[in-house]
């Protein structure tokens, strides 16, 4: 239905693999969130928080008040409590005006499930985060 | 044109719209003494109302009776319907115009009530008068009407969802969209169907169509229905039968995952092409009539030039927690369309700012906003003495309306900026999580189970802890165990 949607989706890696009619399905199952820059997507330290990820604009990751790291367009988040029940550990803040979907938590891992190619992507993704994290230290 | 109020000038706030949304702001900016014009392109109050919905009766309940009295606050719980204000004859006014034995209300009963309201509140519209064009000029915005232009600080939008809205599937604008669709008897009758969208509006029409003895139906949008939350709302006795019977395997009701490719017109039928991303051949479908149920938009005119951003491909503005646009200051938003005010959506749960018994708590709290921020002036935040904080809690997680209502989006909240704590009144739960100042918040939430749960925020020292209390079976907050915990949560905020 929302056509420039999953031509933006059709853009990212992470769904890069899916045919139409599953963009088109994801599309359907996320939902379009849209923040002012400033306002918070994702808070450190509250339950219930959803997986997101970023169509168009930037974002910060601040954890306990201090700036990390920066999100843009392809950039997800919120997966990490999404899928492992906790809370998360940085809050997102929009720095400009961002465009995101989003998927309630609980609902994720259902999605990856009828998604392999996607929690495969995922999977490389954290798996290059985890790389980086440990040629760093 | 001379006697109508309202004529093209300057104002402090210009309301558009006058139905629930409309009738309700300009209520409460009225109470605060907020100078506003109201105006409507409708000639009478009612708003959606008017013409929706088409066939059932409303989903949200209004008990004609309780162990309150109705003129009370917590009869609101009761009575997700009318509209609120502080008079007692201007509250609970569906229940008296409900059809003995209904507990929800008709389409014609909504739109008595809306104008018994707008009588009795003696709130005055300029009817016939459509908001065209919108510009900036310095820190006013200029309103462009028929009539003429209004000028004004802020503009409260209460316009409403219920603009039809189409994908850009080829072919699907021969469809008739839901708000074109003939309630005539018969009309139906012995017809093969296809509705497009599997939402509130799609199982309204398919139900209608069934009762008027349709052939064929056919429901087919990519997303399987929501049956965790239809579960939990009354469309399921009504709106879902279509889909009951596609289940249970009824001839001739069909209820599709699938996306539409494309309709075509061939004689006087139509042939609607179908993917189903589980299979590999397509399925084409052949029906008299193809009803688009594909969802609504706010009519925002021009406001997206004005830089207006918007979500859904145009149909709403992104709203900040005071429903106002998140790019062009001084443009709010009332009615339904505050449902894009997202709050926290923990676990996924919205808020029902679609609905009256949402977005008229949303209201009160828009004109208060207003009224500070336009004139200077605050309303008393009144103190709460130390020993009064915990049952004062308890008794708004018990009885508060408000936060029956808007589970997990408003929430009673105190703020404790110099140690004495205050009743800062009903806000928006994101107001106090995501600002900084010391105090506590108060709300009901659904967990990810969907049970019901009060759930406290408390900040101190500038560090904010969420605390999830344990559901009560009757959700009856009063008891020991609660006081305990809110004792433990507060003591430290409590003895500053």
């Amino acid at each position: 239905m929302p056509d420039g949607i999953v031509d933006r989706l059709a853009q990212l890696t992470l769904f890069g693999d899916l045919r139409w009619p599953e963009l088109e399905a994801v599309a359907h199952t996320f939902e379009e969130e849209v923040f002012g820059a400033g306002q918070r997507v994702l808070r450190q330290g509250i339950s219930g928080g959803a997986f997101y990820v970023i169509l168009e604009g930037e974002a910060v990751v601040v954890i306990d008040g201090e700036e990390r790291s920066r999100l843009g367009r392809g950039d997800y988040f919120g997966e990490i409590s999404a899928l492992t029940g906790g809370v998360p550990v940085a809050d997102i803040r929009a720095e400009t005006l961002l465009r995101c979907l989003s998927l309630p938590g609980p609902q994720l891992e259902p999605f990856l499930l009828e998604h392999p190619t996607v929690m495969l992507r995922m999977l490389q993704a954290e798996a290059r985060r985890l790389r980086d994290s440990n040629r760093w230290q | 044109m001379t006697g109508r109020p309202f004529p093209p000038g300057d104002y402090d706030v210009v309301v558009v719209g006058s139905g629930p949304g409309g009738l309700q702001t300009s209520y409460f900016l009225g109470r605060l003494g907020v100078r506003h014009a109201v105006l409507s392109a409708d000639d009478g109050p009612g708003g959606m109302f008017r013409r929706f919905p088409l066939f059932e009766r409303l989903i949200s309940w209004t008990h004609s009776t309780a162990d309150v009295p109705l003129s009370s606050r917590e009869f609101e719980a009761h009575d997700q319907n009318s509209l609120i204000a502080d008079e007692p004859e201007l509250r609970a006014l569906v229940p008296t115009v409900l059809e003995e034995g209904r507990r929800r209300p008709a389409r014609e009963e909504m739109e008595t009530s809306l104008r018994t309201f707008a009588e009795r509140a003696e709130i005055t519209v300029r009817y016939g008068s459509s908001w065209r064009s919108t510009r900036q000029d310095g820190d006013r915005l200029v309103l462009a009407t028929d009539d003429g232009e209004y000028r004004c600080r802020a503009a409260v939008l209460a316009i409403g969802m219920t603009e039809p809205w189409v994908p850009e599937i080829p072919g699907l604008e021969l469809a008739h969209h839901y708000v074109h669709v003939e309630n005539r008897p018969g009309r139906y009758r012995d017809r093969r169907v296809i509705i497009v969208g599997k939402r509130n509006s799609a199982f309204e029409v398919g139900e209608g169509v069934v009762r008027q003895g349709v052939r064929e139906l056919t429901l087919v949008s990519p997303r399987p229905p929501d049956l965790g939350r239809l579960a939990r709302s009354p469309l399921r006795p009504w709106y879902l039968t279509p889909y009951d019977e596609h289940v249970r395997g009824a001839p001739g009701r069909y209820v599709l995952n699938a996306s539409v490719e494309r309709v075509e017109r061939i004689g006087d039928a139509y042939r609607v092409h179908t993917l189903d991303p589980t299979r590999v051949e397509p399925i084409v479908l052949e029906a008299d009539d193809v009803i688009a149920a594909t969802g609504f938009e706010a009519p925002l005119r021009d406001l997206a030039e004005l830089g207006v951003a918007t979500v859904l491909e145009g149909r709403l503005p992104a709203l900040t927690p005071y429903f106002e646009s998140v790019t062009v200051p001084g443009v709010y938003f009332a009615g339904n369309v505050t449902q894009a005010a997202l709050g926290l959506r923990k676990h996924g749960v919205a808020s029902v700012s679609s609905m009256v018994c949402g977005f008229r708590y949303n209201a009160r709290i828009l004109a208060r906003h207003l009224a500070e921020s336009l004139t200077g002036t605050r309303e008393e935040r009144p103190p709460v003495p130390a020993e009064r904080v915990v049952p004062y809690l308890l008794a708004e997680l018990d009885r508060a309306p408000e936060l029956a209502m808007q589970k997990g989006y408003l929430a009673r909240v105190l703020s404790a900026p110099a140690g004495d704590l205050r009743d800062e009144g009903i806000l928006p739960l994101e107001v106090f999580v995501d600002g900084e100042v010391d105090g506590v918040a108060a709300t009901l939430e659904f967990d990810a189970d969907e049970e019901i749960r009060p759930v406290l925020y408390v900040r101190r020292g500038g560090l904010l802890r969420e605390a999830v209390l344990p559901p009560h079976p009757l959700r009856r907050y009063d008891a020991l165990a609660y006081r305990e915990a809110l004792d433990d949560l507060l003591g430290p905020l409590l003895r500053g």
